[in-house]
């Protein structure tokens, strides 16, 4: 069926039920027709592929320094920076490898949800509950006040829950605890583009990994793993969505695994996705057989955001109970 | 007060409509508590034990639980169970019956379970009033069991301070509470006070120990029920809270469908709409306030920006959702999808040629810098002189090549010495113009325009008449996507032309068979230019 165009006015005599009756049957169309796609589970057909070694994954940095929970973190291009942002009102700039503090900035608010480093590395992004995103260029001069040179971006009518670079420097993508998600040009701070469609607050954005596209996911669905439960019936536990085949086709969930993941990443083959927990642990689990391969204790609070680094060597995890910690 | 006989057939007090994340772990958790204390079900055995001259009711050993959970959550690992049996007991739904810190021990350390009255689900938020009358109350009874810790004993002093105006109501209230509690029988006082405690551990717990009921601000700004939350244990909320210890709620009546639910329905498909093929090419041209262009809905093809015209188009206009779902519905049916078995040939195949490159998969050479300490394997990344695994990479796929900096400038250097390499120098222009800033768009995309498309164009590459008009108009507004239609066209050919060459190439068979530069090749090819700078 052709895609209708049916713009402006509502056809006279047509009525809200019949619209729904044509909606109703129109979704149960399209519930089968990609049931027929449903040829197999992944993990069946992934039986035949070879266990993934055993693997020892340890903390091997530990970054303290913040005063209260932290909320979100992000990787630098050069894969050993990062960037922490925390419920006290402060980012700090870290070289990973030598656990040195190489920036920190005091935000006007608390409960900074969101930073990002800038692809150049040059800078860093940042916000939440004032509602803008805020970019800080990185100084190389100690003494520089990088407050100073502060630029606000973006601005929205709630909360700052994601941000994030798009191809460079120059355009920051953010998602909104008002239901948007906009991309702003970060050297006029104006508004390039504006996404609406949900009708909650968007909690998270991703990006996808490709030099050829631009595309991004917002809110509740990942094209990946799917954690963030946006709509009140959503679900906790971890899923993998496929785009082409336009279903889920795994999901990650164990018993004895009752807490909700709060943060996803893969590994950079594909073959591992990483899950930080509100049970304050890691989950490592085989993408294509599905199983859990290990449990990664350390965090004493709930772990609230896992990235794996540019290069794949690591994964970095923040947590409430203060503390970033990188695994390798 | 406190309802804390385990005869009470309470089931989880949680609105079954309630689907909020923490009630979801909520009603979870308390499906394991039901379930271990359900002796005739497979159940851990809860009895009285005996100690010096007194008994102690309705207990049961750390380690039943951890077995417990071991055998009945399929959990492997002891650890795992005295993490995960920690967690519950942190949440208040278990407590240890000698100790204000609520971990789970995998030993003989006696445990009681926490009355459904006091569960976390039913959205406790005690005011410290009620904490200042509950320690006042404690103070009031003369039994080693109920004294003070010395953090409580600072609490109370602090809230003494703070209530210092009406403490004498505070006062009173707690010797109301006392006289009530003394009405009890015995040992049904031990085990109501044990889990009044407890409770408290929760909600006010020992220095150092996680708040399990400290909230995510992005759920505490999100609209909840206010009737819900209880404020008091002692009834002494200006609220009025007329509910005792709760019974079974019973089923909601069910609502009838109302826009929100036609709402969110839409949200929750357009969730599942993004079509990456489409996302590359926007149709509509970006705004330049929020106020969007309300003049179609693009009938022929899946718009890119799908959330961007279905929702600005609502609020402007009384076009009902089920109008737009319809539209939407009608988009997802045409789209062509994989089989599930298509997908997970291809994901296998993904992870499988990238298992070596991928640290946590494979060993890293030279070693991982985060294990070693050592960062060779960082330095040789970012010398000129690429790996043999770095440049197989690029014999992939063309992003890949496209992907790695030194990978993108071999395949130029190749291109150049064949003198063709102006397609991939447009691709490559066009990828910087999509990251400059606003006010430089304009005049770069002019300028690539002269430089690769207009008449005379020094660099001319080769577009189909079609595409070179869509571009073209384009111009005559031009913006960072101007060329979206001509640089996948590009993209297309130099893939199925270009880029092969490459990997046939000299200049790439060196690379990826490290071979020395400057010595001559034993190869049959005979490309003629062989420079190696």
């Amino acid at each position: 069926a052709a895609a209708q165009s049916r713009p402006s006015a509502l056809q006279s005599g047509e009525s809200l039920a019949t619209l729904k009756n044509e909606s109703d049957s129109l979704k149960k169309k399209l519930e089968e027709e990609r049931a027929k796609l449903h040829d197999v589970e992944l993990n069946q057909v992934a039986e035949k592929v070879e266990l993934v070694s055993a693997l020892s994954i340890r903390t091997r940095r530990v970054l303290k320094g913040h005063g209260n929970k932290v909320l979100c973190m992000d990787w630098c291009k050069d894969k050993r920076r990062l960037v922490s942002s925390s419920q006290d009102g402060k980012v700090i700039v870290w070289d990973g490898y030598t656990l040195n503090k190489e920036h920190a900035v005091t935000m006007p608010c608390t409960w900074v949800m969101a930073c990002a480093y800038a692809p150049s590395g040059c800078a860093v992004a940042c916000g939440g509950l004032d509602n803008k995103c805020s970019v800080y260029p990185l100084s190389l001069d100690k003494n520089e006040n990088l407050a100073a040179k502060k630029k606000s971006v973006a601005m929205h009518t709630n909360y700052l829950s994601g941000c994030s670079f798009t191809n460079s420097d120059m355009q920051l993508l953010t998602s909104s605890g008002d239901g948007t998600c906009a991309l702003w040009d970060v050297e006029s701070g104006q508004l390039l583009q504006s996404f609406h469609g949900h009708t909650a607050d968007v909690l998270s954005l991703n990006l996808a990994p490709s030099e050829t596209g631009n595309t991004f996911v917002s809110g509740g669905c990942d094209k990946k793993a799917n954690v963030w439960d946006m709509l009140p019936c959503a679900s906790v536990s971890c899923r993998l969505y496929d785009l082409r085949a336009d279903r889920e086709v795994a999901v990650y969930q164990k018993d004895s695994i009752i807490f909700g993941a709060s943060s996803v990443d893969f590994s950079l083959s594909g073959r591992l996705l990483f899950a930080g927990y509100n049970d304050y642990t890691i989950n490592v689990w085989d993408v294509l057989k599905g199983n859990r391969i290990s449990v990664l204790f350390g965090h004493e609070n709930r772990v609230s955001c896992v990235k794996v680094s540019p290069d794949g060597t690591s994964f970095a995890s923040a947590s409430w109970d203060t503390s970033l910690r990188i695994w390798a | 007060m406190a309802e804390g006989s385990k005869d009470q057939a309470c089931v989880g007090a949680i609105d079954p409509e309630d689907d909020s994340p923490n009630m979801i772990i909520y009603r979870k958790i308390e499906d394991v508590v039901m379930r271990i204390q359900d002796e005739k079900a497979g159940g851990v055995t809860i009895r009285t034990v005996k100690s010096f001259l007194s008994k102690i009711p309705s207990v049961v050993s750390g380690a039943d639980i951890v077995q417990w959970l071991m055998k009945n959550l399929t959990i492997e690992d002891s650890a795992e169970a005295i993490h995960l049996g920690s967690l519950i007991a942190a949440h208040g739904y278990l407590f240890p019956i000698s100790d204000h810190v609520l971990t789970l021990k995998d030993d003989g350390t006696l445990y009681r379970f926490q009355s459904p009255y006091f569960w976390p689900s039913n959205c406790w938020e005690p005011e410290n009033t009620d904490y200042a009358i509950y320690l006042c109350k404690r103070t009031m009874q003369n039994k080693a069991r109920l004294e003070l810790a010395d953090y409580e004993a600072e609490n109370l002093a602090r809230l003494q301070r703070a209530f210092a105006r009406k403490w004498e109501f505070i006062f009173m209230q707690a010797e109301a509470q006392v006289k009530i509690d003394r009405k009890k029988d015995k040992a049904e006082r031990k085990i109501l006070d044990s889990q009044e405690r407890a409770f408290w551990d929760v909600h006010r717990p020992v220095p150092g120990c996680v708040n399990t009921t400290e909230m995510d601000i992005r759920k505490c700004r999100r609209e909840r029920n206010p009737h819900r939350v209880k404020k008091s244990v002692y009834g002494v909320s200006d609220e009025n809270q007329s509910q005792p210890s709760p019974a079974h709620i019973p089923s909601q009546p069910t609502r009838k469908p109302t826009k929100e639910d036609v709402q969110k329905e839409v949200t929750f498909s357009l969730r599942w709409s993004t079509d990456l093929s489409s996302l590359r090419r926007p149709l509509l041209p970006p705004p330049s306030s929020i106020t969007p262009d309300t003049s179609e809905i693009p009938s022929d093809e899946p718009s890119p920006y799908l959330a961007f015209p279905l929702h600005s188009i609502y609020p402007l206009s009384p076009l009902p959702l089920p109008l737009l779902q319809i539209t939407f519905l009608n988009i997802q049916l045409d789209r062509h999808c994989l089989k599930v078995s298509k997908v997970a040939d291809s994901l296998m195949g993904y992870t499988e040629q990238f298992q070596e490159y991928d640290p946590f998969v494979s060993l890293t050479e030279p070693s991982n810098p985060w294990i070693s300490d050592d960062s060779s394997f960082w330095d040789l990344e970012a010398s000129k002189d690429p790996s043999q695994q770095r440049v197989k990479r690029w014999g992939f796929s063309m992003e890949e090549a496209l992907k790695d900096p030194v990978g993108r400038d071999q395949f130029l250097k190749f291109l150049e010495s064949e003198f063709s390499s102006e397609n991939l120098r447009f691709w490559l222009a066009v990828q910087e113009l999509k990251r400059r800033p606003l006010q430089e768009v304009a005049s770069r995309a002019q300028e690539i325009w002269q430089e690769f498309l207009a008449e005379g164009a020094p660099s001319s590459i080769n577009l189909d008449s079609h595409s070179y008009e869509r571009t073209s108009q384009n111009l005559k507004d031009p913006g960072r996507y101007s060329f979206e239609d001509a640089q996948e066209h590009i993209f297309k050919l130099m893939k199925s032309d270009s880029y092969a060459r490459f990997l046939r190439s000299n200049i790439y068979q060196d690379l990826l068979l490290a071979r020395k530069k400057g010595k001559s090749l034993t190869g049959k090819r005979l490309t003629g230019l062989m420079q190696s700078s």
